[in-house]
């Protein structure tokens, strides 16, 4: 008995507050009104870090910084801005680490360019390959 | 015949140095801290209401009047920022102006935080949606900028201050001009 009580007092317990306590931001959780710039901000925030949290987009997380977040995404593109551009505005704050979407630079080249160096190789021992085959099969 | 021998040993010496290189990542602690990529940036253009009845709030026009400062980026709701409130008060004794901005914070949360732990802030500004910590490309809080007379962040401190870091974070500011 005492042992359920202890067990239905803690399944009431209220978790540590270390949250804050204001009401999120106006666009944390509510839809632009028009379908088409609310699916650009969609599409915008799967693509975006959460800096809290940091294995989720903004769009899956309920982190309070998320939700002021995709305010800010909602606003901007509600305003009228291009969402590569409010990209490009927070790289410019936090760095590549913000976006998913990864992008060519001095450090990342030899990741787009190392598959097609490959490619060309195969193709080059394919090619010989395939040019002596045909030349034994011709004697 | 001999080539290709060579060609499989250095195949085997390849992978074994990528699985050593493997175990060597996964062995090393993991940087959680995103640093802000606005060093050596001017302030954002930013005007915040004040958090407290009795004190200023903060604009960007507050970080460009001459006189390097420390910014804080702090909550109530933040246990962290309990354990710093010291460390700001050393900070603000030594000679530096402290200005603060209040994340996501009502004003009796705040005037109570300030009233327990101190207040060594001569201005705080309230920032009810992030926008000015996003801007600021600050992470979370406790954090720390350090600008310059002239408005330009030339320093920033991820996480609460501890005692060990006064010194480093009073050299910056003395780099800034103060």
């Amino acid at each position: 008995m005492r042992v359920l009580l202890a067990l239905i007092a803690l399944a009431l317990a209220a978790p540590l507050a270390a949250q804050d306590s204001l009401p999120p931001a106006p666009y944390a959780y509510q839809q632009l009104e028009d379908p088409e710039l609310e699916a650009q901000a969609t599409e915008l925030m799967h693509t975006l870090r959460c800096l809290k949290c940091q294995s989720q987009s903004i769009a899956d997380s309920d982190a309070p910084m998320a939700g002021d977040m995709r305010h800010q995404v909602r606003t901007r593109i509600a305003a009228g801005e291009d969402p590569e551009d409010i990209r490009a505005w927070l790289i410019q704050r936090y760095g590549d680490y913000v976006s998913y979407q990864p992008r060519v630079t001095a450090a990342t080249w030899p990741l787009f360019a190392i598959p097609l160096a490959l490619l060309v190789i195969v193709f080059f021992i394919l090619r010989g390959r395939f040019a002596r085959r045909s030349k034994g099969a011709g004697e | 015949m001999k080539g290709l021998r060579y060609f499989l040993w250095g195949l085997v010496a390849l992978a074994a140095g990528l699985f050593g290189l493997f175990a060597y990542q996964l062995t090393q602690p993991k940087d959680e801290f995103v640093e802000s990529a606005m060093i050596g940036q001017p302030i954002p253009a930013f005007d915040l209401r004040p958090a407290l009845e009795s004190q200023p709030g903060l604009s960007s026009a507050d970080l460009a009047d001459g006189q390097p400062k420390l910014v804080n980026i702090f909550a109530s709701w933040c246990v962290p920022c309990r354990a710093e409130a010291p460390q700001l008060e050393t900070l603000r004794d030594s000679g530096a102006e402290i200005v603060g901005i209040a994340i996501r914070d009502r004003p009796e949360d705040v005037a109570a935080f300030l009233q327990v732990y101190g207040n060594p802030f001569t201005r705080v500004g309230a920032d009810d949606i992030s926008e000015v910590q996003l801007s600021l490309g600050s992470s979370g809080v406790p954090e720390t900028f350090v600008v310059d007379g002239n408005g330009v962040i030339t320093y920033q401190h991820i996480g609460d201050i501890r005692p060990e870091h006064v010194p480093g974070i009073l050299a910056r500011l003395r780099e800034a001009g103060a």
